[in-house]
């Protein structure tokens, strides 16, 4: 029965660190963009919401609505004004440009907001939790994101499949150059999926913070495993991420039952390491790199 | 981000070119490493540098020595930021305690410059910055604080580069064996004082007494610096806390930034532990606690290190962080007066909060390495001498100070000293200070009491078990 309540925790988790990796997978299943300032991004997120709630005095739910709209407007203007520039022949441009620009957020939001731990209070919901038994018990906070991860991807997932903007996601993301032969702006869309990466990122970030605290450092301790997540479920392939993120989350916490401890993010890290030696394009990779 | 500070404190004397450049100490160290005669030259020579500088410096009665550079590396950035919050502060209270400069053991009055660097809270960067600071920037004195990840890489160049280091706030096991010394291989340039493992063990273990409980703790180590260091079968905590009567469950070496902790709470639950400790970084505390509840872990007392040492972090762990407890090795109630300007650990205090609107916070304590490296400093017969850092002399070493430094009086043992800790709670904020809402109260003094620190801090509060 431990082993059945630790699978659980380990699936439950994985939900988190899909949440952190479908708007990666999302960018460079589009346009080929390695965004290193996504955990940063997540991070910024979770201070623009709290924010929200200390200075215009808004609930949690209010907050975090507002901060994913703040967010999917970032996106779009951080693509058009600066990310769009960096694409092209060389694929190591927008990695630099995004690690700087990822120290640039967290520098600004220490000077913001100072070094201080900072949470976002959930209230009981975060420490309340559905009771099988005796040894298996359910957190409703992580069963809640793991839920909202599972309905985000399904939404993505219908929107590329199902809609004219998503099938053009797909048409610039197979062929750039015929994309736009069509008629299709690609500096557009590519503005219009880093606002979608942003606003779920958004969301991801706001998780991890009622979770547990965050400081303006945090984000680059969540991208490693959200880069993990996505390579596992494939490059591009957005349900993947969820299989990623729920694999990784497994390896970790059954490694840490199995072998103590220790061994639970080496575990996650061995897990991805032999699956990326199995299967170089992970399991459900969609798109194919030059 | 790197924080660079290079204001001087103004003595009248700074202008002079012989005061301060003509001879840089390092070049003195060169010299001074020869022969013992060739020692004794060089301090004559600064003699006369210094009495130079004073007939040109004009003015001053007692004569102004040349520029005293001392260093501070402090992680102003970075994870560990929390702890070098309020460093900057503690700079300008320095300065302005000497800002006259400092009348050494040579007679001369010397102005004291303090060069800040950012450690980014990076081992590597830390060590980079006092290589710096010594070859650079030239430094007498070295100081620095804020963890074993900041203390031991500074500590280690400055005793690599022969440069004095004074520094606290990191448990003496981590920078004592964790850099490699034994009792017939002390450092020769480093100084440190801060409270020990058998410290905090005694702390926890006389809390916890004062509430009936199975006497079984689930130990929470993780695989870092300090977590290795409490986690110790010879040197940690584990024969500490046998002797002390209380059995524990290892929740073994988990990695910082672990995300899940079932695997640990079912081991603590299922073993029947009624008491929680160990030594967190912040998220993964509150990871661990939030999860505790999840899975229906609830022990009566949780006292945890580091985690819990700062305001803001309760604050972002709401309402269930009433009744946590940590240690405190410093606070208002302590009843110390700076040797420099006379305040009380509350005026401090005050002064901090007038400063920014925050509530007080423990790493204020840093302000004592200042005060021991003054206290050297007043002490030194010849500031450019080798044989003049503060233990190069027998009686020159800062043993037993007579006086109060603002953390507690530094015990003198062996190569190290140790700092009073007493024990607190987090309690729901009353009435006596509605505006944080959460207040530190201190729930067991007794180790602070008793020999040989001999000190008496009030107690404000008792423990409680949790309630849930």
């Amino acid at each position: 029965m431990n082993w059945v309540n630790v699978a659980v925790q380990g699936i439950l988790l994985g939900g988190l660190y899909a949440l952190f990796a479908v708007g990666l997978a999302l960018v460079f299943g589009v346009m080929r963009l390695v965004n290193l300032a996504h955990g940063d991004l997540g991070i910024l997120a979770a201070f623009v919401t709290l924010g929200l709630i200390t200075h215009a005095h808004l609930g949690l739910t209010w907050a975090a609505l507002l901060t994913i709209v703040v967010m999917f407007c970032a996106g779009y203007v951080l693509q058009r004004g600066l990310l769009n520039f960096t694409l092209g022949t060389d694929d190591t441009r927008p990695i630099v440009v995004t690690f700087g620009l990822a120290i640039i957020i967290q520098n600004t939001l220490l000077l913001a907001f100072s070094a201080d731990e900072q949470g976002l209070e959930g209230g009981r919901i975060t420490t309340a939790s559905i009771h099988l038994g005796h040894q298996l018990a359910i957190g409703w906070y992580p069963l809640l994101v793991f839920i909202v991860a599972v309905a985000i991807i399904a939404g993505l997932q219908l929107f590329l499949n199902r809609t004219k903007m998503g099938r053009a996601f797909r048409a610039t993301s197979d062929d750039r150059e015929a994309a736009e032969l069509m008629g299709m702006n690609n500096r557009h869309i590519y503005s219009l999926a880093m606002a979608v990466s942003l606003a779920i990122v958004a969301v991801a970030g706001i998780a991890l913070a009622i979770r547990t605290t965050f400081d303006p450092t945090s984000g680059s301790f969540n991208l490693i495993f959200a880069f993990e997540a996505v390579i596992i479920g494939g490059i591009g392939s957005i349900w993947g991420t969820l299989v990623g993120g729920v694999i990784l989350g497994l390896a970790q916490t059954l490694g840490a039952q199995a072998f103590g401890s220790g061994w639970a993010i080496l575990c996650g890290d061995v897990v991805f390491l032999v699956i990326l030696a199995l299967r170089p394009r992970g399991f459900f990779a969609r798109t194919v790199t030059a | 981000m790197a924080s660079k500070d290079n204001g001087s404190t103004g003595s009248p004397g700074d202008g002079s070119p012989l005061t301060g450049k003509a001879i840089t100490r390092r070049d003195f160290m060169k010299v001074a490493g020869t022969t013992g005669a060739v020692v004794a030259g060089a301090g004559g020579l600064s003699s006369f540098l210094a009495a130079c500088g004073k007939s040109s410096g004009g003015g001053s009665s007692s004569g102004s020595g040349r520029t005293i550079k001392v260093g501070f590396v402090t992680p102003l950035t970075g994870p560990l930021a929390a702890f070098g919050e309020s460093d900057q502060f503690l700079v300008s209270q320095w300065k302005a305690a000497v800002k006259g400069g400092v009348k050494c053991g040579d007679g001369q009055t010397h102005p004291v410059e303090i060069i800040v660097k950012d450690s980014q809270s990076d081992s590597n960067r830390a060590a980079t910055v006092a290589g710096d600071l010594v070859t650079n920037d030239g430094i007498d004195i070295m100081m620095v604080a804020s963890t074993p990840d900041t203390v031991n890489p500074v500590a280690d160049q400055a005793e690599a580069l022969g440069v004095p280091c004074v520094s606290n706030d990191c448990p003496w096991q981590p920078y004592y064996f964790g850099r490699g010394a034994t009792p017939t291989k002390p450092f020769k340039w480093t100084y440190h004082a801060f409270w020990g493992l058998e410290d905090v063990t005694a702390v926890f273990t006389g809390m916890w007494n004062q509430i009936p409980t199975n006497k079984l703790v689930g130990e929470m180590w993780p695989n870092d610096a300090d977590g290795l260091g409490w986690a110790n079968a010879k040197t940690g905590q584990p024969p500490l806390l046998t002797a002390a009567g209380y059995k524990f469950i290892d929740g073994g070496r988990f990695q910082d930034g672990t995300q899940d902790y079932t695997s640990q709470i079912t081991k603590f639950k299922s073993g029947g532990a009624q008491i929680l400790s160990g030594v967190f970084i912040p998220p993964d505390f509150v990871n661990f606690w939030k999860q505790s509840y999840q899975q229906g872990f609830k022990p009566k007392v949780a006292s945890v290190g580091k985690a819990l040492l700062f305001p803001a972090e309760l604050e972002s762990i709401g309402p269930i962080g009433y009744g946590l407890t940590t240690e405190v090795w410093w606070s208002p109630w302590h009843p110390f007066k700076s040797s420099l300007s006379g305040q009380t650990t509350q005026d401090l205090c005050n002064a901090w909060t007038a400063s920014n609107g925050k509530e007080w916070t423990q790493p204020l304590l840093h302000y004592a390495v200042f005060e021991v490296v003054v206290d050297a400093l007043k002490r030194a017969t010849n500031v450019d001498s080798k044989e003049n850092h503060p233990g190069g002399h027998q009686e020159d070493r800062p043993r037993r100070p007579s006086r109060d430094t603002s953390p507690g009086r530094p015990e003198r043992r062996s190569i190290r000293s140790r700092t009073s800790a007493a024990r607190s709670s987090w309690a729901a904020c009353g009435s006596r200070a509605p505006t944080y809402p959460f207040d530190l109260k201190l729930v067991d003094t007794s180790h602070a009491a008793a020999a040989p620190f001999n000190v008496t801090i009030p107690q404000n509060g008792k423990l409680v078990a949790i309630k849930y």
